[in-house]
């Protein structure tokens, strides 16, 4: 049993981390502030291979794997979570499935633009009535020809805008529930899909959140991704690996704030000592500190499992429900052990907090955890 | 182009502390990193690799663990690592360091040499000089900018006062200044392939020199103590105008017989 990391991702958390202190953590105050997509970064970051980690080689990929894909997640959202969420949807939600379920044609044409940076992706699943109940699906493709026609829309879309690759869960047979569901690649600009409405969120405001609209847009058959039906296999199998990506984000923003808070409580001084001088203060910190190692054994160990081509389903459920939680314990205790400038945005940890919550909501919320997890534990 | 770019690990001086008592330092989990000179001198190679095509080869003296800064130095984007190794070579001072590392180049072709302009550890800013006297190259120090034009090198020197704008032909020994050239970050593939790609490890039998020129033996200093600065006295704030201060500062100074 060997829980250190290879030198190679050593070398890549060396990496990764000075990129994220010295490129990111600058601006992320301010991408907070003004709800910027911090576009400088993505551009940075695709340079340097991150937007195709784990992606092979011949696909134009860096050959990497789950783990460091997970340490980049990871590192980038301890000091920027908008950063770290625009890595992890591109990567997971749409790259992966392309891989995963593409054809040889569709991975050709997709993952080395994907995997450069030069495309940047989406995936489009959650609809005003379909979030958790997938077979809600409104979003309708009907086959034309050599064509498939879809019409609805999609609502609150990571990365929406910058992107150009949407990969998109459409009903086709109502009649058969979840077998009725079918996943289609759709570019940006084909005629009748368009960009909607911009979420103003609590947290991870600089990445773009938006609508998806589809109106009479006509997709050639050869962009079906996975078989006719299949959509709702592509879209669990893809949320899998998209749960390790928020794991990772929710273990940086909760290693983020108690990296803050051993910092402020060590310079704070109260009653003639530094505030870290106190039991309570150290009591909490080391509970605080065992949550986030427990987390980031069990992402972690996602992502190995992941690599191992080992199932993972309920281990990444695990991973992310435990991650998000700790999340927001840590920050909501960083703020409260940073006192009134806490509060205050002259310290990153009220950003932190509010960036925390949508680690226990998105790409399944803690209670859809808990029915993964439960879901193995009593087959 | 062939370029050589001599590297050194040396413990982050950021983060480092000193004993106090022994007045020698802690190292105990303080990181190894590439020397930020020797890095930049890597990044002026890399951006010659990249407009005009050059082969580019790190090598460094040091421990077995020095093989750390040639991976990431791969993963950078040189072509080849060599790992000068040895017992041969510990406790090497400049002098010694610089023939050794200079006996070593001869094994290599060459039309540019570069070195950073002094280590993080010692800040002597004497082995690359050295290297160019041993080899009897030209050298040019303290360089924050580079041109390759018509088979020459146009050289930005920084001075106390300035710049020098050089121009000389290869073979040639340049020092580097991080502040010159900043690092690349290493790129994903390249760090996936980095353990993959061999690194040559040589030892005293690549270095033609007798054994009294090498580590400890050959080297003409000798370390006597070393010791921490003590706290200076707490300074004095005068809050006044530019012209009291003018007076304040001029009748201080001549209070200390300095005017």
């Amino acid at each position: 049993m060997n829980f250190g990391l290879t030198k190679s991702q050593q070398l890549f958390q060396q990496m990764i981390r000075e990129f994220a202190e010295k490129e990111v953590k600058p601006l992320a105050a301010e991408v907070d502030d003004t709800e910027r997509f911090p576009m400088e970064t993505v551009e940075k970051m695709a340079k340097l291979g991150l937007f195709g980690i784990y992606i092979p080689k011949n696909y134009g990929g860096a050959g990497g794997d789950h783990i460091m894909y997970s340490i980049a997640v990871e590192e980038l959202s301890r000091v920027c979570a908008t950063t770290g969420v625009i890595l992890s949807a591109h990567t997971s939600l749409c790259m992966s499935p392309i891989w995963e379920f593409g054809t040889e044609e569709q991975k050709q044409k997709y993952l080395p633009k994907l995997a450069s940076g030069e495309w940047i992706g989406a995936f489009g699943l959650t609809e005003p009535n379909a979030g958790t109940d997938a077979a809600g699906q409104q979003t309708t493709a009907v086959e034309d020809g050599d064509d498939y026609i879809i019409n609805g829309s999609k609502i609150f879309i990571t990365n929406a805008g910058p992107a150009h690759v949407y990969v998109v869960a459409t009903m086709t047979d109502k009649s058969l529930g979840n077998k009725g569901i079918t996943t289609f690649i759709v570019e940006a600009g084909t005629p009748g899909f368009s960009i909607g409405k911009k979420e103003h969120k609590l947290g991870i405001r600089g990445s773009a959140t938006c609508e998806l609209i589809f109106e009479n847009c006509r997709v050639p058959k050869t962009n079906m991704l996975g078989k006719m039906g299949e959509g709702f296999k592509v879209a669990m199998k893809t949320l899998d690996g998209g749960r390790i990506g928020i794991a990772s984000q929710a273990l940086g923003i909760a290693q983020g704030a108690m990296d803050e808070t051993v910092k402020y409580t060590k310079e704070r001084k109260q009653f003639g000592r530094s505030i870290s001088a106190f039991q309570n203060t150290q009591f909490q910190m080391a509970d605080l500190e065992t949550k986030v190692q427990a987390a980031r054994l069990l992402v972690r160990q996602a992502a190995w499992k992941q690599d191992q081509h080992m199932p993972f389903s309920a281990d990444a459920a695990m991973g992310k429900l435990f991650a998000a939680e700790t999340a927001m314990e840590v920050t909501t205790k960083a703020v409260q052990f940073h006192g009134g400038y806490g509060y205050t945005r002259e310290y990153p940890v009220e950003r932190m907090m509010r960036d925390a919550k949508i680690t226990e909501i998105y790409e399944g919320t803690s209670e859809v955890q808990r029915m993964v997890i439960a879901a193995k534990l009593f087959k | 182009m062939k370029i050589v770019v001599c590297i050194k690990q040396v413990p982050d001086t950021t983060v480092i502390k000193i004993n106090p008592v022994t007045g020698t330092l802690i190292r105990d989990g303080v990181p190894s990193i590439m020397n930020p000179d020797d890095k930049g001198g890597l990044e002026m190679a890399l951006q010659l690799k990249d407009q005009y095509g050059a082969h580019v080869t790190v090598i460094t003296m040091g421990p077995p663990q020095a093989d750390a800064i040639l991976r990431e130095a791969y993963a950078m984007g040189a072509d080849e690592a060599i790992l000068l190794t040895g017992r041969e070579f510990g406790g090497a001072d400049t002098l010694a360091t610089s023939h050794t590392i200079a006996a070593a180049l001869k094994n290599l072709e060459y039309d540019l040499i570069i070195a950073g302009r002094q280590a993080l550890d010692g800040d002597t800013a004497q082995v690359g000089p050295q290297i160019a006297e041993h080899l009897g190259l030209p050298q040019i120090s303290y360089v924050a900018g580079l041109e390759y034009k018509d088979g020459k090198f146009i050289v930005k020197k920084e001075t106390e006062e300035g710049y020098q704008m050089l121009e000389v032909a290869g073979p040639v020994l340049l020092t580097a200044l991080a502040s010159g050239f900043k690092a690349r970050y290493m790129n994903v593939a390249g760090i996936v392939d980095a353990f993959d790609k061999p690194v040559a490890v040589w030892g005293v039998d690549k270095v033609n020199l007798p054994l009294e020129m090498l580590g400890l033996k050959g080297s003409g200093t000798r370390v006597y103590k070393s010791f921490t600065k003590g706290v200076k006295a707490a300074g004095e704030v005068h809050e006044v105008d530019a012209e009291q201060a003018v007076g304040l500062i001029v009748s201080k100074l001549k209070e200390k017989f300095i005017i």
